[in-house]
């Protein structure tokens, strides 16, 4: 179906005056959209814009506090996920929704069949998922458990749960941040198949080259806003920057520099797999003084290994660490900590903080043990105060002050406050896991601005990202993680995003004993 | 229907929220006298009376409570790291057979009190290291084996008190022979009968209440119990701690028992704790894991107990009510500390 | 050894194994099905214990039996309510609620009991359940005694068993628990109610466990005693870990662990009896449980989302 055919009234979706608040926070403010049918509209906004909560409104996890859902031009009752499957409406969440310990066909057909009947049709169930993996190029194993697959295998689980409930409408939250660009081709070939079978598409994303090449429209929001609505083909991307953005933020290029010595070396590293986690199998790598080391690869390939083995919280199989050309004995978050590393983890909330303690509490985590914050097991608690005020201030970390708790702090102000806890004490290594996830441009930018200085006054950084873009306009040098093994350090601009795309995928490893 | 935080409580929230608990519990006690045929105000007044009403009823009140301070931190510490120790009848009972042991003589004068108190703590911490070990090293879950040791504890007792620790001359009952004069608490002031076991709870409270504050190990052990992810990953020795925290835990539920023993009974018998150690966790959830507040709570569930005691005696009602009541206090006072920080929206 | 082996190949042995396998089962079961759900049920212990009471009671004024076990039933699950709607909805620590439901179930059965009966010393029997006569079954040697003479309602605690392996593994409604239990959000995101589904669970387990109390005052004993459940509630909390939460090898652990509790009881009246102190053998299934405990640490499969509260629409 092409555009050509779309009539008005063919609406398949209508929100109407939409809006949302949690406590003071506006999520969404009369927001209306339509969707056509066989067409895809693209919701285009930064993080924290509100897509994902409309999303939410319109799947019938929330509850809108004003405005209207009319799918097929029936009103959708409000607050009822089950009323928006039965509509035909299917979403693929961002993180995914599945119970790792079932099999695919468990999580498929969960709820698909009333509760109270008295067997489940297994076998018409497998059939029917052969053909829909057919029909829609999304082969994956029916009986396998969902924990052993690849992000990729899970996202396909995802959309058949959609298909298997024969959706007409499919919502694609953020759907290609965890793909590699080769399988972000596969899903869009899926979708194509899905529009010529009829169905009707919201893409979410903030990848702007994305929605160019499958979206027919495009909504961008803004603080819970519409801002604007264009035909992708009466635009470009500079113009949907600016509108998505508001004003010009300028994300911070960071110049090639000459990379002093090794401060770091990982020599043919392998480290134990944990649970359905990837371990690190036989890695080399170095980081040097003044260097910011890229580190791409699909989630869940072994980053967050490499990434623990840095910060000290695993200790390798076999290879050596050397830090500054002296191999480790022992290796412990402490350990790590004595050898200035400074590390920002993954997750601010379950690891980077403890949301029950205050911003002074929180600033001395990892230096409470030692002088000046600590003297023979009593605690110096202006010490520490000083010390989170020196941040508050220098970071620029927007609170009611230090003995606020931590977790009334934006996204943005908790990193800050994270960045200064590990930034301060002057580190040599700097391990930065996904250290700008779920932050808005303005904290994006401060947040490379500060670790380009670092690299600037010397430390290395390793930056660990999913973002093929982040990694690419950061990093001097670029590795590739897949399957817990590392490709060899290509140096900045020597390797298009397609190239890299390969290598995601586990192409090009073969053969190579060790990378050096 | 949602929950949603609330950021800034206030004042109006946080003090009427846990009043509403009270008074929800109070509501509750006057079911139970309509319930039991008796006039709802009457029992109530009989309570408070029969708890503060005199002297002696403020008293008995206190030496109730002595225990329960005890088994009250020992439930907050472990609480506050997240550590579940249900066993603080165990190591109660291990504390009072130290008492028995070191107090009928094996140990002479002045020496007595301080080391067989030190060697209670020791034994009442060693009952926990168990489970706590288990928990570290091969992930056992701790509820369940200190819940178990508390019967094999139960049982413990009853052996020796019908074997090696029998009092010769205690007419056939199961009972330890009686501590000498040298290893009984005093009481704080002479003809008063409250002993010094009463004294040493406040400090003990005190006590928790700097450790947790202002030592290195306190804030370790409140980020354990916080969040031991993040705890991991900063580089508190989380096993370390869990393990440390486990024996100030046993170490104070141990001198309940010893307190009791060396105090009040002045021998050990199979009916010394009528459950303190699962009432500490009332008395530790009630005082939200504050040590400091412990002391009320624990003064408060005394006084349930112990008026009730009274008001059974006269108005009829069974003494169980104040075991309702007090389960009733719990279950309300952790959903009314809850509704202080989330509320319940729509959508 | 040689009683040893006595005991083991008499028949009223092993029939007697059954019989104390039987509440265990029931309890078990109970804790089984919440947990599969998502919720650590410890309000086990005293819902038992009400169970044992509320049974009783029942026939002893006058209901039947079956009357009797469905007052129990009634009453586990008015408990399991309270701890649900606690946990569930408003997300409150399980640990906690947990031991206050035990707290004020066991309360409350003393309160009642005592308010029931004021001035008894003795506590009063009924007719308890009597063992089935089966023609021909019933007199078959060996497996008759120890089959086919058991009460009717431990044939209902074991086809129970049956009944909630079926549930849990073969139906749509069991898919459904099992994944409230392993990840809340796919299942809020297949349209269903992971709150109704921990509620469901928690109700009808808290259901299950006081009609293994029940099993205790209505088949075992005639009377009820203020201690009768005696940590029997912790020991299935044990048995489901032994399980490795699977409603067949739980049922195995339940009957091991019976087998060897009837054996203490009979060791006790041997040689060995006379040189040991009795609590030695009473100790011997708290003993067990912790070392069951032991023997499945890190091998059981742990529901992932067991004890991780849910609120709808959480990212």
């Amino acid at each position: 179906m092409t555009r050509a055919d779309v009539q008005a009234g063919d609406y398949v979706l209508r929100l109407d005056g939409i809006a949302k608040r949690f406590g003071p926070l506006v999520a969404n403010s009369g927001i209306t959209l339509d969707l056509k049918r066989g067409e895809v509209v693209a919701l285009l906004g930064e993080n924290g814009a509100g897509k994902t909560t409309l999303m939410n409104i319109l799947f019938g996890h929330y509850v809108a506090d004003e405005g209207t859902v009319e799918v097929f031009g029936q009103p959708l009752p409000p607050g009822n996920p089950r009323a928006a499957l039965a509509a035909g409406v299917g979403m693929v969440h961002q993180h995914f929704t599945l119970a790792d310990n079932l099999s695919v066909l468990d999580n498929i057909t969960l709820g698909t069949e009333s509760l109270w009947s008295r067997g489940r049709g297994r076998r018409a169930a497998r059939e029917r998922i052969a053909a829909l993996s057919r029909d829609f190029g999304l082969s994956v194993h029916p009986e396998a458990r969902v924990g052993t697959l690849s992000v990729g295998e899970r996202q396909r689980v995802e959309i058949l749960k959609a298909l298997y409930r024969d959706a007409r409408i499919l919502i694609l939250d953020e759907p290609t941040a965890v793909l590699t660009p080769q399988e972000t081709d596969a899903l869009f070939e899926t979708l194509r198949k899905a529009i010529a079978a009829g169905l009707s598409i919201i893409f979410i994303s903030h990848k702007l080259h994305e929605v160019m090449a499958i979206a027919d429209r495009c909504i961008v929001l803004r603080h819970g806003k519409v801002v604007g609505e264009v035909d992708t083909h009466a635009t470009d991307r500079a113009r949907l920057a600016a509108l998505m953005v508001g004003s010009e933020v300028s994300l911070p290029k960071a110049e090639a520099r000459r990379p002093g010595p090794v401060l770091m070396r990982l020599d043919r590293v392998s480290t134990p797999a944990k649970g359905t986690a990837t371990g690190l199998r036989d890695v080399s790598i170095d980081l040097c003084a003044g260097q910011i080391v890229g580190l791409a690869g699909v989630s869940g390939n072994g980053q967050a290994a490499l990434a623990d083995l840095v910060s000290g919280l695993v200790r390798p199989d076999e290879g050596r660490v050397e830090i500054a050309g002296e191999e480790l004995r022992s290796w412990t978050p402490r350990q790590a900590l004595k050898h200035h590393i400074a590390r920002i983890p993954e997750d601010r909330h379950k690891t980077g903080t403890i949301s029950d303690f205050s911003l002074t509490e929180n600033a001395v985590l990892e230096g409470y043990s030692h002088p000046p914050f600590s003297r023979r097991s009593w605690m110096d608690w202006h010490a520490a105060e000083r010390f989170a005020k020196d941040i508050i201030a220098k970071y620029d970390v927007r609170c009611q002050g230090p003995s606020q708790q931590i977790r009334l702090l934006s996204g943005g102000n908790m990193q800050k406050l994270i960045l200064g806890r590990v930034l301060e004490p002057s580190p040599r290594i700097i391990l930065a896991n996904q250290p700008v996830r779920g932050l808005d441009v303005g904290a994006i930018a401060y947040v490379q601005s500060r670790l380009i200085a670092a690299r600037d006054a010397g430390a290395a950084v390793l930056l660990i990202s999913e973002d093929l873009d982040d990694i690419q306009s950061l990093s001097d040098v670029i590795h590739v993680m897949s399957e817990g093994r590392l490709s060899p350090a290509f140096p900045r601009g020597t390797k298009t995003a397609a190239e890299l795309g390969l290598w995601m995928a586990g192409q090009g490893f073969e053969g190579r004993t060790h990378a050096a | 229907m949602r929950l949603e935080p609330i950021p800034n409580p206030t004042l109006a929230r946080r003090i009427g929220l846990p009043a509403a608990a009270l008074t929800a519990t109070t509501l509750m006690a006057a079911l139970l006298a309509l319930v039991a045929g008796a006039n709802p105000f009457a029992v109530l007044g009989q309570i408070v009376t029969g708890a503060v009403g005199s002297r002696f009823a403020l008293l008995e009140t206190l030496n109730r409570a002595t225990p329960l301070i005890f088994t009250g931190l020992a439930v907050a510490v472990a609480f506050k790291a997240k550590l579940w120790n249900i066993g603080a009848e165990a190591q109660l009972y291990a504390g009072a057979i130290v008492a028995v042991l070191l107090g009928t003589g094996a140990l002479g004068s002045p020496l007595v009190l301080p080391v067989s108190a030190l060697a209670a703590m020791v034994a009442g911490a060693l009952v926990l290291l168990g489970p706590v070990l288990l928990k570290t090293r091969l992930g056992v879950d701790e509820v369940v084996t200190t819940l178990l040791l508390n019967f094999i504890m139960l049982l413990f007792v009853s052996y020796l008190l019908e074997g090696p620790m029998k009092d010769p001359m205690g007419m056939g009952w199961p009972k330890s022979p009686a501590l000498i004069k040298d290893a009984r608490l005093p009481r704080i002031v002479e003809g008063l009968r409250l002993h010094w076991g009463f004294a040493l709870a406040l400090i003990a409270a005190v006590a928790v209440h700097v450790i947790e504050r202002r030592t290195t190990f306190g804030f370790e052990m409140r980020a354990v119990g916080s969040n031991i992810g993040a705890a991991r990953f900063m580089g508190v020795p989380v096993n370390r701690v869990l393990i440390q925290t486990a024996l100030l835990s046993g170490g104070l539920a141990a001198l309940a028992g010893w307190s009791e023993v060396a105090g009040l009974k002045g021998h050990l018998s199979q009916d010394l704790s009528p459950g303190f150690g699962y009432t500490g966790i009332i008395v530790a959830m009630l005082a939200l894991l504050n040590p400091l507040a412990v002391v009320g709570t624990a003064i408060f569930v005394a006084g349930v107990f112990v008026g009730s005691d009274a008001m059974s005696r006269a108005a009829g009602v069974p003494t169980y009510i104040a075991d309702m009541l007090l389960a009733s206090a719990l279950l309300f006072m952790v959903l009314a500390i809850f509704l202080v920080r989330m509320r319940v929206v729509r959508g | 050894m040689s009683y040893l082996v006595d005991i083991l190949v008499s028949a009223s042995f092993w029939a007697a194994v059954i019989r104390i396998a039987s509440p265990l089962v029931l309890a078990t079961m109970g804790e089984l099905i919440c947990e599969r759900a998502g919720v650590l049920n410890l309000g086990i212990e005293g819902i038992m214990v009400i169970g044992a009471f509320t049974g009783w009671l029942a026939v002893y004024q006058g209901l039947p039996l079956w009357g009797g076990v469905g007052v129990a039933m009634a009453a586990g699950m008015l408990f399991g309510l309270l701890h649900a709607t606690l946990t569930v909805p408003f997300g409150l620590s399980q640990h906690v609620v947990g031991l206050g439901v035990t707290l004020l179930a066991t309360s409350t059965s003393s309160f009642a009991y005592r308010l029931a009966l004021p001035e008894v010393t003795s506590p009063p029997k009924i007719v308890p359940f009597q063992p089935l006569d089966l023609p021909v079954l019933s007199d078959l040697p060996f497996l008759g005694e120890v089959l086919f003479t058991q009460t009717a309602f431990t044939w209902f605690a074991f086809a129970i068993a049956v009944l909630v392996s079926v549930i849990l593994f073969r139906t749509p409604l069991g898919l459904a628990i099992r994944a409230a239990g392993e990840n809340p959000s796919a299942v809020e995101a297949q349209g269903l109610s992971v709150s109704g589904l921990r509620m469901g669970a928690v109700i009808v387990g808290s259901g299950l466990m006081a009609m293994g109390g029940a099993f205790l005052t209505l088949s075992a004993f005639s009377s009820f005693f203020f201690e009768m459940v005696n940590g029997r509630g912790w020991i299935c909390v044990a048995l489901v870990v032994f399980g490795a939460w699977m409603p067949g090898k739980a049922v195995l652990g339940a009957i091991l662990f019976a087998a060897f509790d009837a054996l203490q009881i009979r060791l006790q009246q041997t040689p060995i009896g006379a040189d040991l102190p009795y609590q030695v053998f009473l100790m011997a299934p708290y003993v067990l449980s912790i070392l069951a405990l032991i023997l499945m640490s890190r091998r059981a499969e742990v529901p992932a989302a067991l004890m991780t509260p849910y609120s709808k629409g959480e990212r």
